[in-house]
């Protein structure tokens, strides 16, 4: 790990992305965020915003270029090295990625199972989160039987209740009413001033004019700003 | 918020692996595969039994010949030089003269009732058995039988048993090659079922590695499963075996030292007994092994 690596949350280098042998998402890509910032991740669609996003969350390696996540280089990190620093990560979904078979409760717990939480402490803080995104009398229901709105309120809960280092969200005010949003996006501020990492992608232009701040934009696989 | 409804059971299905690992299929062919092994495992101590029995029983016995047995010689008659040799030969247990009556019996498919008259010369016919733990006569004891009494035959047992220890073994070794397959063909049968398994929930897979599972977690929670549902057939399959192990230890009984032919009800020896309880706990530790295998093989394909 290099000086630069431990001061930045996320740092990347010339990071190339391709799937098999097809063209390349994402080019020479290269930008580095400090623990603790913030950037909305814009772009039009096909720009290469989630692919970005599925390195951060490090659902792929780089295909080339230098990644560092956490102050862990990603590159050299090995498959065992990965899962403590996923558990650092939270994820907000487009599509939700709800578990369908679990209830609204048990998929905000999945994050603490996972991290071996034991279970008498899991409860408190999971209904507490719960009512935070007002599903308290929805927390047994499954994901089919939850309006797609609810259904964004129960991935982002379980993003957060983790409290994770890094959180990473895709369009997550997409699903919600204006009242949500503004609810989600006092929440994901307030993450961030007491140090959260953040990367916010959207199309929503007016939702960054709301809460302005740095920004990484990308075309067609290239990052061309980063204000 | 109901507290009751939210308490997480002590068998928490994470992955949703009931419905992913059929509670019918693997145990069925589980169960198929154990009762196979029920039967090769009997196959396997039958064949065992046979062989020692054999060693035990038939190594043990030989048959002298003495011609011309009543001749006197400066020692007495022939047959007294030879018994008298042979009840002071080492590792010689018991020398018996087979009377007149049980050589005509012998020879009797062969020569009808004519031996009855005594218009052969028969030869005396010694039924000698050898002492506990001794499989062959002594090498020399040939050689002074025929200075004593020229002529006079040995036969050891030891060839045509030597074949037939052969063919015991023989059938031993086919048997544990028939086990080892039916573990193999059950090790396989629940490495289908987990690809199975691994395909359909590839998606909740998905989520919980991006969540921060490990190999270890998602390859427990299928292995968990697994174990389950292959002791339940390994339990299904041996309880099915039994009664047709009965059957065939009934068959078998009159043959066999370790079986009474006489009893109310025929049993198993109790190597068989001790057997048939640990199949389904071998049943589960190839399941668990499997899964355990199949699972962290296939998650080398993610990052």
């Amino acid at each position: 790990m290099t000086q630069r690596d431990s001061e930045s949350m996320i740092r990347l280098e010339g990071v190339g992305l391709r799937y098999g042998s097809a063209e390349p998402v994402l080019r020479d890509i290269s930008f580095s965020i400090p623990s603790g910032g913030f950037r909305w991740l814009l772009g039009p669609s096909g720009a290469g915003k989630s692919s970005l996003l599925r390195l951060l969350y490090l659902a792929n390696r780089p295909s080339v270029g230098h990644l560092s996540i956490l102050g862990q280089d990603i590159n050299a990190a090995t498959r065992r090295d990965l899962p403590p620093l996923r558990r650092q990560i939270g994820v907000v979904f487009q599509d939700f990625r709800l578990m369908p078979h679990l209830s609204a409760f048990d998929n905000v717990a999945l994050p603490l199972r996972l991290a071996g939480r034991p279970e008498g402490q899991i409860h408190a803080d999971v209904e507490e989160m719960v009512r935070w995104v007002g599903l308290q009398r929805r927390a047994s229901a499954r994901p089919a039987e939850l309006s797609g709105g609810e259904q964004q309120r129960v991935a982002i809960a379980r993003a957060v209740i983790g409290r994770p280092s890094l959180l990473l969200a895709d369009e997550p005010t997409g699903n919600l009413d204006d009242r949500q949003a503004t609810r989600l996006m006092q929440l994901i501020s307030e993450m961030n001033r007491l140090g959260t990492t953040v990367i916010v992608a959207t199309h929503n232009e007016s939702l960054v004019q709301r809460y302005p701040g740095r920004s990484l934009r990308l075309a067609e696989g290239q990052l061309i700003n980063d204000v | 918020m109901s507290k009751r409804s939210l308490l997480r059971p002590a068998r928490f299905d994470d992955l949703g692996l009931r419905r992913a690992l059929s509670d019918r299929l693997l145990p069925a062919l589980v169960a198929a595969m154990t009762f196979l092994a029920a039967l090769t495992l009997a196959g396997v101590m039958v064949a065992s039994s046979v062989a020692h029995h054999w060693q035990t029983g038939a190594a043990a016995i030989l048959t002298v010949q003495v011609p011309q047995p009543g001749t006197d010689t400066a020692g007495g008659t022939r047959l007294d030089r030879v018994t008298t040799l042979l009840r002071g030969s080492p590792g010689i247990a018991s020398v018996r003269v087979l009377s007149s009556t049980e050589l005509a019996e012998l020879l009797r498919p062969w020569l009808g009732n004519a031996t009855q008259a005594s218009a052969l010369p028969l030869p005396a016919v010694l039924d000698v058995r050898l002492s506990p733990g001794t499989t062959e006569p002594d090498p020399t004891l040939q050689g002074r039988l025929s200075e004593v009494a020229p002529g006079t035959f040995m036969e050891s047992h030891g060839l045509w048993l030597q074949r037939l220890t052969t063919l015991a073994r023989s059938l031993q070794a086919c048997a544990a090659a028939a086990l080892l397959l039916v573990a193999g063909v059950g090790a396989a049968v629940v490495a289908v079922a987990v690809r199975a398994g691994l395909a359909a929930r590839r998606d909740a897979i998905d989520i919980v590695h991006g969540l921060g599972a490990t190999d270890s977690f998602i390859a427990g929670q299928f292995a968990n499963r697994a174990t389950l549902l292959a002791a339940a057939g390994g339990c299904l399959g041996a309880v099915a075996a039994l009664p047709v192990l009965l059957a065939l230890a009934s068959l078998a009984s009159p043959f066999l030292d370790t079986l009474p032919s006489d009893a109310l009800l025929p049993t198993l020896p109790m190597p068989l007994w001790i057997s048939l309880p640990i199949l389904p706990l071998a049943a589960a530790a190839i399941g668990w092994l499997t899964a355990r295998v199949t699972v962290h093989r296939w998650l080398r394909r993610l990052p």
